[in-house]
């Protein structure tokens, strides 16, 4: 017993000392070691898996005939990517290059593994200047060199199905949140809705709810970086959203659990009139609805015209790259996202998913000039805000995406949403807030 | 449904009560199983029909009858995700992880059973104990040390498939060895003298006499062990990459950012059933048969 | 893999070592590899829950007194030791993040107790009502294993495919066709997301009782039935005085068992509500999960877990402690 029971702490012991002493992702940045290889995680951008790959393995294959570098692919699901990026982060291995959402860049940034791009790493892919200014501001905390580079940009807009509308007897489209309800009283009828939302998604509930802040004139962060959910436009904001349920009925209460866009196979389906979404284009084919039998507006604002401030109505939404700082091959990282940021690259790649460029010359190409995407590059230039920039933002989005989905629940139960009830919510998500 | 006849049929020696049971008795039995066999039935009903309608049917209102059958989701299921890579992948990682286990935890077992030593109880009980390790705890853990061991020693642990077979192996252990051990405890040991006297050593005597003893139990616990491995996610979705990631992981490609392929999902959720529920079903023989003197004695 | 060289070893040595070899061997070394034998046979299962198990736990541990939040990902080991601070929010009841956890411990609890009942309940009035067969027993049988059987995520993803609200099967039998519900009730959100969550776990679950019990039925011996049946009693009564008392120790293990599998769960909750369960069904796994993942605060969720794992060695061990002294009251 006694040696068994020495081996055993004995074993223990090894493993821990082997655990610390080789630990902590790697104080080193980046090396050179591997100069031939890179290994590339992509979100999943299109359809599936497969189509993506489909779209970047020719580029890739471009690349490594130009460079010489073969670039290992991996298009990694949306349900995986965050939970594999900080595996990633606290062991030191991962990817060379990586794709985030844009809205986890700040916090990422934090977190101290991605590799900072300060100006002179901006000189080796062009210049920061040939970004747009707007994609820009959702790369990482103010004052701070960016953690990752703009790659795809997408905006919110206001998608109506234009037979629903015909049948109704609409002819343009709502351009304030008086109208857009107005208009949803008159389309919602026999069965078919108004306006669809997708209540139990937290990462879009947060979309809706903080352009709603941003026109009641709030962030739901202080300037310093300090969680400030229950303001009165924090207020104001949430139950407005809520209350196109709640009150105004004109979101069907199904809506409350769809997650998986399913409002979007609502609306494809002529079940629904209008969504909010973010470049939904490619969807709407996917669903099988050809490009005339929908139109694009820009996201309903409180009153006049879109613009900065009050007249915010789309978050910059859209992926970013980001370079590992733990790289065997920074040159190469480096080449790479030159390259993927290229206008050729660019152009390539934003047709294929629908998106548009935040690299201001492959912007002005004019397959991002039609009539869909027109709406989706004025919106993202003019009156588009970045989500607030701080180490928080995921927790934000899970805490208020949540308590927003609750909100749905009850709004779908047929319970009264108030502004006490909905203060309490955020007041309960603020809490849950790491303390600063 | 199968039918079922009112008088049951029997012969002398199988009755449980060699008194007839009354009609009331085969009355409840006859509504309780109707009705639990309708429980047990219903999703996998609706995971068969919905593999089979058009995508419309299964994103629209649910409906008994398809408005058309196709077979198009069971071949678009390979396409839409790698599935034969990850089908292989979880093979691989299944069935490795089912060998070893067996292997490890017979002679486990075996030294239980036979055998007393100091620390006896300390190792049962510890090994039971990890039964109730809750997973997340020791995710991170678990692969911060595989890829330290892996900077060490060279042996790639992590995203590969040897850390995923060393991982479920593990976590098919303490159920395993326990079993065994019961099953071992009910294997006479007059047949281990008798092995050893005919020359074998102790670990002959284990592999000769008490291995083919417990057939039923190793089967039964070979049958877990795959299961565990097979249907396995939270670790698997850490653990692995586009190379190694297995089946229960990989369903997870049909519900993309853009659309829910249900009635992919549906397919692809059969075509990954198919090799345990057979194997299960194939097995399940064994199964009673292990359990009845392994666990349960 | 070392893991199986070691066994290997111990046969080589095993098979030279017969009696024809005639060795001349002191038995001084006989008997200390007879000593040594077991530990042999119990090496590679020692290295591998140590490899997997057991330093994993003792690291989880230790981060569970330290202030891993997404700031010292990277350098995680040098993250600042927390003390007590990890325990001391989780523990807080008066604050949100204690009161959440309080109420997803009770959700637990509550939803644990049920699901092991009724499967229990199920298991065993299936494994009596198949005791006696029947033409058609075999098909049950394994019919009612099939549950068992399926992958979790396959399984599971059907339940949610079923419970969807407007979609679904259970609301177009519920609402459309038989009318219960004047509205066509949430599953998968809002108060009875529970509910669902009980059928779920309990359709996955109870096969596993039914496989115990029939296992355990198979070793009542049938002259015991026939003895009671002599002495007039019906199958109530045989049930009542010979099934029932006969299964004890194969209850004693399965409602163990049960117990901690249920109250582990993770997968069935995680695929049927995605990230964020609703609160009347946030069961203490993901609560820990979404606690250390979502909000990357890994400190606290390891003393979360640490807190679990706690609870679950001390009812595990009452238990134990409890029906074993009651066996042997019986047994004497």
């Amino acid at each position: 017993m006694r040696r068994n029971k020495a081996a055993s702490v004995g074993a223990l012991v090894l493993s821990l000392a082997l655990t610390s002493a080789a630990c902590g992702g790697g104080t080193s940045g980046g090396s050179n070691e591997q100069p031939k290889t890179l290994t590339y995680w992509a979100s999943n951008q299109g359809a599936s898996i497969e189509v993506d790959k489909k779209v970047l393995q020719p580029e890739l294959d471009k690349f490594e005939k130009e460079t010489g570098i073969k670039v290992k692919l991996e298009v990694v699901p949306w349900s995986d990517l965050l939970n594999r990026i900080m595996t990633a982060s606290t062991t030191g291995r991962g990817p060379d290059v990586l794709n985030i959402g844009n809205t986890w860049s700040a916090s990422l940034q934090a977190g101290g593994a991605l590799m900072p791009w300060d100006d002179a790493a901006f000189q080796k892919i062009g210049g920061k200047d040939k970004f747009v200014e707007s994609a820009l501001g959702s790369t990482g905390a103010e004052g701070k060199p960016p953690a990752a580079v703009p790659l795809y940009s997408m905006a919110y807009a206001l998608y109506y199905n234009k037979k629903l509308f015909k049948e109704a007897g609409i002819s343009k489209p709502p351009a304030t949140w008086d109208e857009l309800v107005s208009t949803g009283k008159k389309l919602t009828k026999d069965g078919k809705a108004g306006l669809g939302v997708e209540g139990s998604n937290l990462s879009n509930n947060i979309h809706q709810v903080f352009v709603l802040g941003k026109q009641h004139g709030v962030d739901f962060f202080t300037p310093d970086g300090k969680a400030d959910f229950t303001s009165d436009g924090a207020v104001a904001a949430v139950k407005q959203y809520v209350d196109l349920m709640a009150t105004h009925k004109i979101v069907p209460r199904g809506n409350a659990e769809y997650e998986q866009n399913q409002s979007l196979s609502d609306f494809a389906t002529d079940k629904t009139a209008m969504v909010l979404w973010q470049t939904a284009a490619a969807t709407f084919a996917a669903k099988g609805m050809s490009e005339d039998e929908w139109g694009v507006a820009p996201a309903p604002v409180q009153s006049g015209a879109p613009g900065q401030g009050k007249g915010t109505n789309s978050m910059v939404a859209g992926i970013n790259l980001a370079v590992f700082k733990n790289t065997k091959n920074s040159e190469g990282a480096m080449k790479f996202v030159e390259f993927m940021s290229s206008d050729g690259e660019q152009k390539i790649l934003n047709k294929a998913y629908g998106s548009i460029p935040p690299v201001k010359t492959a912007q002005q190409d004019p397959a991002f000039n039609g009539p869909g995407i027109a709406t989706l590059r004025e919106t993202l230039t003019t009156s588009a805000a970045a989500l607030p920039q701080v180490p928080e933002e995921s927790q934000f989005e899970t805490v208020v995406g949540t308590a927003v989905k609750e909100l749905f629940a009850e709004a779908a139960a047929g319970r009264p949403v108030t502004d006490q009830l909905v203060r309490a919510k955020l007041d309960k998500a603020q809490q849950q807030m790491p303390k600063k | 449904m199968p039918e079922r006849s009112v008088r049951v049929p029997r012969s002398p020696r199988t009755p449980r009560s060699p008194m007839a049971a009354p009609p009331s008795f085969l009355w409840i039995r006859r509504v309780f199983l109707t009705l639990l066999t309708a429980f047990v039935v219903l999703p996998v009903f609706v995971m068969v029909t919905s593999s089979l309608k058009p995508l419309e049917d299964v994103s629209g209102k649910f409906r008994w009858i398809p408005s058309g059958l196709t077979i198009r989701p069971y071949i678009d299921i390979w396409s839409t995700v790698p599935l034969a890579d990850y089908f292989v992948n979880s093979l691989i990682v299944a069935g490795t992880a089912t060998v070893f286990s067996v292997v490890v935890a017979v002679f486990s077992a075996y030294a239980v059973s036979r055998y007393s030593f100091r620390g006896k109880r300390v190792f049962t009980v510890t090994v039971l104990s990890t039964q109730m390790f809750p997973g997340i705890l020791f995710l991170l853990p678990l692969f911060l040390i595989f890829v330290n061991i892996g900077d060490v020693t060279g042996i790639p642990l992590f995203g590969s498939r040897l850390g995923l077979i060393i991982t479920y192996l593990t976590f098919s252990l303490p159920f395993s060895i326990w079993m065994l051990i019961g099953y071992f405890d009910s294997v006479p040991r007059e047949l281990d003298e008798a092995a050893k006297v005919d020359g074998c050593g102790p670990v002959g005597a284990l592999l000769r006499v008490v291995v083919p003893a417990a057939r039923p139990g190793i089967v039964a616990v070979a049958v877990y062990a795959f299961m565990t491995a097979w249907g396995e996610v939270l670790f698997a979705s850490v653990m692995t990459n586009e190379t190694t990631r297995t089946l229960a992981v990989g369903l997870q490609g049909y519900s993309t950012l853009n659309d829910v392929y249900w009635n992919q999902i549906m397919a692809a959720s059969l075509v990954v059933s198919v090799p345990v529920v057979a194997g299960f079903l194939l097995l399940q023989r064994y199964l009673v048969a292990g359990l009845t003197a392994g666990a349960v004695k | 893999m070392t893991t199986t060289a070691s066994p290997e070893a111990g046969e080589r040595t095993a098979r030279t070592d017969r009696p024809g070899a005639q060795a001349p061997r002191a038995p001084r070394f006989g008997r200390l590899r007879r000593i040594g034998l077991p530990y042999l046979l119990l090496l590679p299962a020692l290295l591998l829950e140590l490899l997997v198990h057991l330093v994993p736990m003792a690291t989880g541990i230790a981060v569970s007194f330290k202030e891993l939040t997404q700031f010292y990902l990277r350098d995680w080991i040098n993250s600042p030791w927390a003390a007590l601070e990890n325990y001391r929010v989780a523990l807080d009841f008066d604050a949100p993040v204690g009161q959440a956890l309080l109420s997803s411990f009770a959700t637990t609890c509550l939803f644990t107790a049920l699901s092991v009942a009724l499967c229990w309940v199920l298991g065993v009035s299936a494994a009596i009502f198949l005791q006696e067969s029947f033409r058609g027993r075999g098909i049950l049988r394994t019919l009612f294993l099939v549950p068992y059987a399926l992958p979790v995520y396959a399984a599971v993803i059907t339940w949610s495919f079923m419970f969807q609200r407007d979609n679904g099967l259970i609301n177009h039998v519920l609402h459309d066709q038989l009318g219960l519900a004047d509205t066509p009730p949430f599953w998968l959100i809002g108060e009875n997301s529970f509910v669902a969550l009980l059928v779920v776990s309990v359709w996955k679950g109870w096969p596993f009782a039914f496989l115990i019990v029939t296992a355990g039925l198979q070793n009542i011996p049938r002259d015991l039935y026939e003895a009671a049946a002599l002495d007039g009693a019906g199958i109530p009564q045989q049930i009542r005085r010979i099934t029932l008392p006969s299964l004890r120790p194969v209850n004693q293990v399965l409602v163990l068992v049960l117990f901690l599998w249920t109250f582990n769960d993770f997968n069935t909750p995680f695929v049927l509500f995605g990230n964020a369960a609703p609160e009347s069904a946030n069961l203490i796994s993901l609560h820990i999960y979404q606690s250390s993942f979502q909000t990357w605060n890994f400190g606290l969720g390891s003393a979360m877990s640490v807190l679990l794992l706690l609870f679950l060695l001390a009812v595990t061990s009452a238990y134990l402690l409890f029906t074993s002294r009651g066996r042997q009251a019986g047994d004497a």
